[in-house]
């Protein structure tokens, strides 16, 4: 589970619940808080602060994000604030909440297992077998494949469901 | 317009360029095949690596800049620099050839990345820890996608077959400099940044020979040629790649989005 360590004050809290409700701007149906993006939020009295982990090293929706929790702060009454990038310890996919990962299913994506599952060495899988199926979030079918290693965005892959016929993506656990 | 600028040549500084210039250059021609990749999925594969890769290079070069202590960034470094202060690896500097090659240099620069960023978590500067922490996570998934590739082509087709045979032939003779340590890169290890490059040659020989050998592909004779990139010595194709990259900030100099 994360370690989210909170300086608490009831204005930081306000703005827990604020940030519960910024959408991340790829994957509109969970919030930043759900992906654990947002690490801290600590209140300096003269200005809140917003500790965040980017996903990726190169994730383009690094500064949209900031600026969307920034403008949501602002939007509350909550600001002064600004917005701090934490590097270490590096964001896993095992920071995305329970909730976050029903969310995701339920918006069509299949959420991450353990990232300890990507901590193999390279893995080679007979053409008969493919790889692990994961079960189809529309059909519950395990009857599916992988098509490609990336997809719409650089966390996730591209699968299809050969029972009911439809594509749909996994996001990969890191 | 804006001069180029001098870099201070420090051993720490040419340490983490030759990392974040490897991804960068390697970013810059994966990039090209926005648009042109066999297939969609795969178009789409080639950019997220290439995006990872100039993710992994801003904060290396950041870094870089900050070390060096003249007051440069990311930007400057990236765009201002002339070739002779570049010291990616020519590996990936080499025109990006057809999907085989592609892939079979991917496969070779994200295997030594992943080697690299491993060590270099254990870095004992604390920002350069951070950025391996992360893409050390990257540069698996790259190395995985790419050993996947190499094998379905090394093993397909007769026309997939020969152009992956054909640019083994022409990319194995890059990789010695890859694991070849200097002056640089004994006075980085001395002061705690990481580890020296002869020390990744064997475990990186050992994980390309099993993808060889499940690809059915024999790895070719040492050749006497080194490649020097990492010296700032490069081949007649990296000034073209950086008269494309920085020619908007050459032009306008300053621009911003």
């Amino acid at each position: 589970m994360s370690t989210i360590a909170t300086t608490r004050s009831s204005r930081a809290a306000a703005a827990w619940q604020v940030l519960a409700n910024v959408p991340d701007p790829e994957v509109p149906a969970v919030s930043v808080c759900d992906l654990g993006i947002v690490r801290d939020v600590i209140d300096h009295d003269d200005v809140l602060e917003i500790v965040l982990t980017p996903t990726y090293s190169g994730c383009p929706a690094t500064e949209l994000i900031a600026s969307d929790v920034l403008g949501a702060i602002d939007g509350a009454g909550l600001g002064p604030a600004r917005v701090s990038l934490r590097r270490a310890p590096a964001w896993t996919t095992d920071w995305i909440s329970a909730e976050g990962k029903r969310k995701l299913l339920a918006y069509g994506i299949v959420p991450p297992g353990p990232a300890s599952d990507a901590e193999v060495p390279i893995r080679f899988f007979p053409r008969a077998l493919k790889t692990p199926a994961l079960a189809c979030p529309r059909c519950a079918s395990h009857d599916t494949e992988r098509l490609a290693a990336f997809g719409s965005t650089a966390c996730k892959s591209t699968w299809r469901c050969r029972a009911c016929g439809e594509p749909f993506e996994h996001f990969k656990p890191i | 317009m804006t001069a180029s600028i001098q870099l201070q040549h420090k051993p720490e500084v040419q340490y983490l360029l030759r990392i974040g210039d490897t991804a960068l250059i390697h970013a810059q021609r994966l990039g090209e095949w926005c648009g042109h990749a066999p297939v969609l999925e795969e178009d789409i594969a080639l950019a997220n690596v290439a995006l990872d890769l100039i993710g992994q290079s801003r904060a290396l070069l950041t870094h870089a800049g900050v070390l060096e202590g003249a007051g440069h960034d990311e930007d400057q470094l990236a765009f201002l620099r002339d070739e002779r202060d570049y010291f990616n690896a020519t590996i990936a500097e080499l025109p990006r050839g057809d999907f085989a090659f592609t892939l079979l240099r991917n496969l070779f620069l994200a295997t030594w990345s992943r080697l690299l960023w491993e060590r270099l978590q254990d870095s004992g500067d604390a920002e350069l820890a951070a950025i391996a922490g992360k893409a050390v996570k990257e540069a698996r998934y790259h190395q995985q996608h790419a050993a996947d590739w190499v094998v379905r082509l090394a093993d397909g087709t007769p026309e997939s077959r020969r152009r992956t045979e054909a640019a083994l032939a022409t990319l194995w003779r890059y990789t010695p400099e890859l694991f070849e340590s200097d002056a640089v890169d004994a006075a980085a290890h001395a002061a705690g940044l990481g580890p020296q490059r002869t020390e990744l040659r064997e475990p990186w020989l050992a994980e390309i020979g099993a993808v060889f050998d499940e690809a059915g592909l024999a790895v070719p004779a040492d050749s006497a040629f080194r490649s020097t990139g990492t010296q700032g010595v490069h081949s007649e194709h990296m000034g073209y790649i950086l008269a494309e990259m920085q020619h908007l900030q050459r032009a306008y100099p300053g621009g911003v989005w």
